[in-house]
């Protein structure tokens, strides 16, 4: 690992709570991870899990209330990002750290031309003129592969398709160089080829501005194709961390090896497809213990009871699981004894 | 699947058209129109299951809708059991829609929230009397456990279900009038994938203990292999490519055909494949491209598909793809 | 776009000469005969007949009405039964008052009204915004001949700061546009708030947030452009009932306008007089309303064509 490969963002016992009048939401609830220059990190996880809570939290976007980050720290290059004010917060906000979001159609304004919600950011951070503003947004079109970028700079996003507004929502998120990309379900909303395209195109740009990229999903082909690392996040927690390759060699908890084996695949033919029986707890009842245990096929009575770690293993893949713990074998004993 | 010869024809479309008229800003421009389906045939045997796949606009879903006649096709002949469907008057076709049934992508929206299961249930039979009335909650006991969820359900309203398990209320609502041919318009494409497996795998449960047919409509080329016998693919309202399953897979002849299965991304980091990444957007279905409607988009175009519209051609068994070249391309 | 100013001028056709009807229809049901009226008391009844002779009033009912359409296609509204004087020039010297009252009256509505509504939608559930939630709702409720006589009372006749009724300097103008303005300026208040708060919710403004703009830039470029296109709906409408209105704040605040011609007109069932001013207002009121759709469509165009 060169200096290169530094971290720039590193999320440490990350909380965001939902204070409701049903209770308190815990959709986020712990999560450690880190994130180096060039990386892609990957997290993947059902509806409901926490990944996209957890991105807003990163740039204190939580609708606020209902929503609050109870407890961690987000630091970027050392900066801890939740005790900074909203002021320093703002010049973070599209000029260092960055966000993309699934809904391509709903996420540009419709009444102002794509250019000038591009030149918006321009002008605010790297306090460039109006014209150089203009002209610096039809560069971000041309690179992002919108064909006739003067024209298209001038247009609404109702004259866009899809995929084109997707490209300006990546043109506009990557105006400022940011070192930090956060793509929440950025091709969730767009046809396949269309997909293969912004999925070509993020990777492309990272390479060219070399900025870590942090890719919500809920798709394990779109992380399978495009990340580095992987985190699994069930329930608020993540619960596997690993290098692609392993996430899907060999997967270590419980959830991942479910999650894995009930996709249906596209160079095979199966008979049945592996289910995950039972559902996910409700984020205002946590169960005590793994919050995955009731639906585990290996859950044991400590399962219930106390909560596991997120710990390393010797080669490096975190995973929050009694299974691979030193006192799993004693659990299994006792309960043999039983 | 079946043996060759014991395939019966259960519903054949033919030239089937779907127009809808664009609303003209102008008094003397002339009127256009979507032609969301354009003359598209095919067929269907009995107890299969064909995938209808292709992008957004493509008109995946307006066949299916056009073949239930919940928009009123433009031209064309869909014959069920050998009887013309839009022939028939509105008694007849009441009566038909017992043995033509729908699966809906959002189960919430096709459900009535404020009906319990029990009454949608109920309504279902009652319209087709298919159950006389003393037998009916016997029948919805035992649909409930076809489709896999407790008696309890019968007595509680939709929103008080998961969405995997209102996709199983839907279920049971659709087969408790005994239907023939299940069209899944995007069935399972809101649920998450461990979800997405229950469903699929109760699909093809059902199928085999129902003799079911199904027309599997989905944009999701992993969910349509796993569970169709023959695939047709479609682009911009025309058929592409109809084919067996596993000869599409493995042996696609369209290059729109190829181009979309290497599209999707595969949850193998191991597998290095040949991409084929299809520059531009699918034009508008208003005034599609000439000739062949993938020439504007298609790595091997010629003048001649710029001309001239490919007619859907037979290579090897049961395998047709409309392309100019396909035979050329395919060596 | 023309094609739909087209069809919507054609609309208002009928919409017209329904108007002339109904007016007509009522003048007739109206108890009192405009003759008695004119003759004075104690008339005798040869003086009567001679009048209603001379104004045309017995011939039969439906060839009043053509006889008095026609003439309004040719521009000729008739004349007074009281003064003789022709109806179009009476409307035209009123008409310029009544819209001079009308423009300020509309502009209190939108300004105060969306400044209210941005004021509320910017901290929702504050005590800022139910503050200015109860005294809208006050402005809806109240009505306008007693805010406009309270106003009268305090600011004219206790505070002396402001003329009590006339139509001369910009000062006339204050109170009269105030009491007007200020029911439509709490219901454009209450829309704009709630529009707002429904445009704040919309992903665009998670991306500007995202973008790192500033709060105050998000409101007013971002959202309030937005959340305008059904304000504009409700200040189209407030505008005809701006129009009733001058009915009777112009009575209460003794202003020549068109409105109080019209009252002072159905006194004295100078029936010319009252259709003639109806129907000028119904087409104030059309042409209005046919901008306000223009306006709409126009703002609309790119959520149709989604």
């Amino acid at each position: 690992m060169n200096a290169e490969n530094r971290p720039i963002l590193e999320v440490k016992g990350l909380k965001t709570h939902f204070h409701t009048k049903r209770g308190v939401s815990r959709a986020v609830d712990g999560i450690d991870f880190t994130l180096r220059k060039g990386e892609t990190l990957g997290i993947v996880g059902e509806s409901g899990c926490g990944k996209s809570m957890t991105s807003l939290s990163i740039l204190r976007l939580i609708p606020s209330p209902p929503g609050k980050i109870a407890g961690g720290q987000i630091l970027f290059k050392g900066k801890d990002l939740v005790s900074l004010s909203e002021d320093e917060m703002r010049k973070i906000r599209g000029n260092e750290i960055s966000m993309i979001f699934q809904e391509p159609m709903t996420s540009l304004n419709p009444v102002i031309p794509v250019g000038e919600q591009i030149a918006e950011a321009l002008r605010l951070h790297q306090k460039m003129s109006k014209k150089e503003a203009r002209d610096k947004a039809v560069e971000m079109l041309k690179l992002v592969g919108i064909p006739s970028p003067e024209k298209r700079a001038k247009q609404e996003p109702f004259q866009l398709s899809g995929g084109m507004r997707q490209r300006v929502m990546i043109a506009m998120a990557l105006a400022c160089t940011p070192e930090v990309l956060i793509a929440d379900e950025p091709t969730t909303a767009l046809d396949v080829t269309i997909q293969a395209q912004i999925l070509e195109l993020i990777k492309d740009l990272q390479t060219k501005l070399g900025m870590g990229v942090i890719m919500i999903t809920h798709d394990l082909g779109v992380v399978a194709e495009t990340c580095d690392t992987v985190a699994v996040m069930y329930a608020g927690n993540i619960v596997e961390h690993a290098p692609t390759n392993k996430i899907f060699s060999d997967p270590r908890h419980p959830y991942t090896q479910g999650l894995i084996a009930s996709l249906p695949k596209i160079h095979e033919d199966q008979d049945e497809l592996k289910t995950i029986e039972g559902s996910v707890p409700s984020p205002y009842n946590m169960p005590l213990g793994c919050r995955f245990a009731s639906r585990c096929p290996f859950k044991q009575p400590i399962c219930h009871e106390r909560q596991p770690e997120l710990a390393a293993q010797p080669d490096g893949v975190k995973v929050r699981c009694w299974m691979y713990t030193s006192q799993w074998t004693e659990f299994q004993q006792q309960e043999a004894v039983k | 699947m079946q043996a060759q010869a014991e395939k019966k024809l259960l519903l054949q479309v033919e030239n089937l058209k779907q127009y809808f008229p664009v609303k003209s800003d102008s008094l003397f421009k002339p009127k256009s129109y979507v032609k969301a389906v354009d003359d598209v045939s095919f067929h269907l045997f009995e107890g299969e299951t064909l995938s209808i796949v292709g992008e957004s606009g493509c008109g995946k879903s307006t066949t299916g809708r056009a073949i239930l006649r919940l928009d009123e096709p433009t031209d064309g002949k869909v014959y069920y059991s050998g009887q013309n469907i839009l022939d028939l008057n509105k008694k007849e076709m009441r009566k038909l829609r017992g043995d033509l049934q729908v699966i809906f992508q959002d189960p919430f929206a096709s459900l009535n929230p404020r009906q319990t299961v029990k009454q949608i249930l109920n309504e279902a039979m009652a319209i087709q009397e298919v159950v006389p009335k003393p037998k009916r909650m016997e029948r919805m006991l035992e649909l409930l456990g076809y489709v896999g969820l407790p008696p309890e359900a019968l007595d509680r309203y939709p929103h008080e279900f998961s969405g995997g398990q209102r996709q199983r209320i839907g279920i049971a609502r659709a087969l408790a009038v005994n239907p023939k041919l299940i069209i899944c318009d995007e069935a399972v494409s809101a649920l998450d994938v461990s979800i997405q497996a229950q469903i699929l795998n109760l699909l093809k449960k059902l199928q085999n203990q129902f003799q079911l047919t199904f027309l599997f409509i989905s944009h999701d080329l992993s969910v349509v292999r796993h569970i169709s016998d023959r695939v047709m693919v479609m682009y911009l309202g025309k058929v592409v490519e109809i084919a067996e399953k596993k000869a599409l897979f493995d042996s696609p002849l369209h290059p729109y055909t190829k181009a979309l299965l290497s599209s999707i991304p595969v949850p193998d980091p191991e597998l290095k494949r040949e991409r084929v990444i299809l520059k531009g957007d699918v034009p508008s279905p208003i005034n599609p491209p000439s000739g062949c409607r993938f020439h504007t988009r298609c790595p091997f175009a010629t003048e001649k598909c710029n001309n001239e519209e490919p007619a859907l051609r037979k290579l090897g068994e049961n395998h047709f793809v409309s392309c100019h070249y396909a035979d050329e391309l395919a060596k | 776009m023309l094609m739909f100013i087209l069809r919507r001028l054609m609309q208002t056709i009928p919409v017209v000469i329904g108007v002339t009807f109904v007016v007509f229809i009522i003048m007739q049901l109206v108890p009192g005969d405009p003759a008695v009226l004119l003759a004075g008391e104690g008339a005798s009844k040869d003086t009567i007949e001679a009048i209603r002779e001379q104004l045309g009033l017995n011939r039969p009912l439906y060839v009043q009405y053509f006889d008095y359409l026609m003439n309004v296609f040719r521009g000729d509204f008739g004349v007074s039964l009281k003064n003789s004087q022709p109806v179009l020039e009476e409307i035209l010297v009123r008409l310029p008052i009544t819209m001079e009252l009308a423009f300020f009256s509309i502009i209190i509505t939108i300004v105060l009204g969306m400044a209210a509504g941005i004021i509320s939608a910017v901290k929702p559930y504050s005590l800022t915004d139910t503050t200015v939630m109860i005294v809208a709702l006050l402005g809806i409720s109240l009505p306008s001949f007693w805010f406009g006589l309270m106003m009268m009372y305090f600011f004219s006749v206790k505070l002396q700061i402001l003329p009590v009724a006339g139509w001369e300097s910009i000062l006339h103008v204050i109170l009269p546009a105030l009491t007007l303005g200020a029911g439509g300026a709490a219901i454009v208040a209450r829309m704009t708030r709630s529009s707002m708060l429904e445009v704040i919710r919309q992903d665009y403004i998670r991306t500007a947030r995202a973008k790192g703009l500033r709060e105050r830039v998000i409101v007013y470029k971002h959202a309030l452009r937005n959340a305008l296109i059904p304000v504009i709906t409700v200040v189209g409408l407030q505008f005809g009932a701006l129009l009733g209105g001058t009915v009777l704040v112009e009575s209460i605040f003794a202003i020549n306008g068109l409105g109080r011609m019209i009252v002072d007109s159905i006194r004295m069932r100078d029936l010319p007089m009252v259709q003639g001013g109806v129907l000028v207002a119904s087409l104030v009121f059309v042409i209005v309303n046919l901008c306000v759709d223009v306006l709409y469509r126009f703002f609309n165009k790119r959520i149709e064509l989604n």
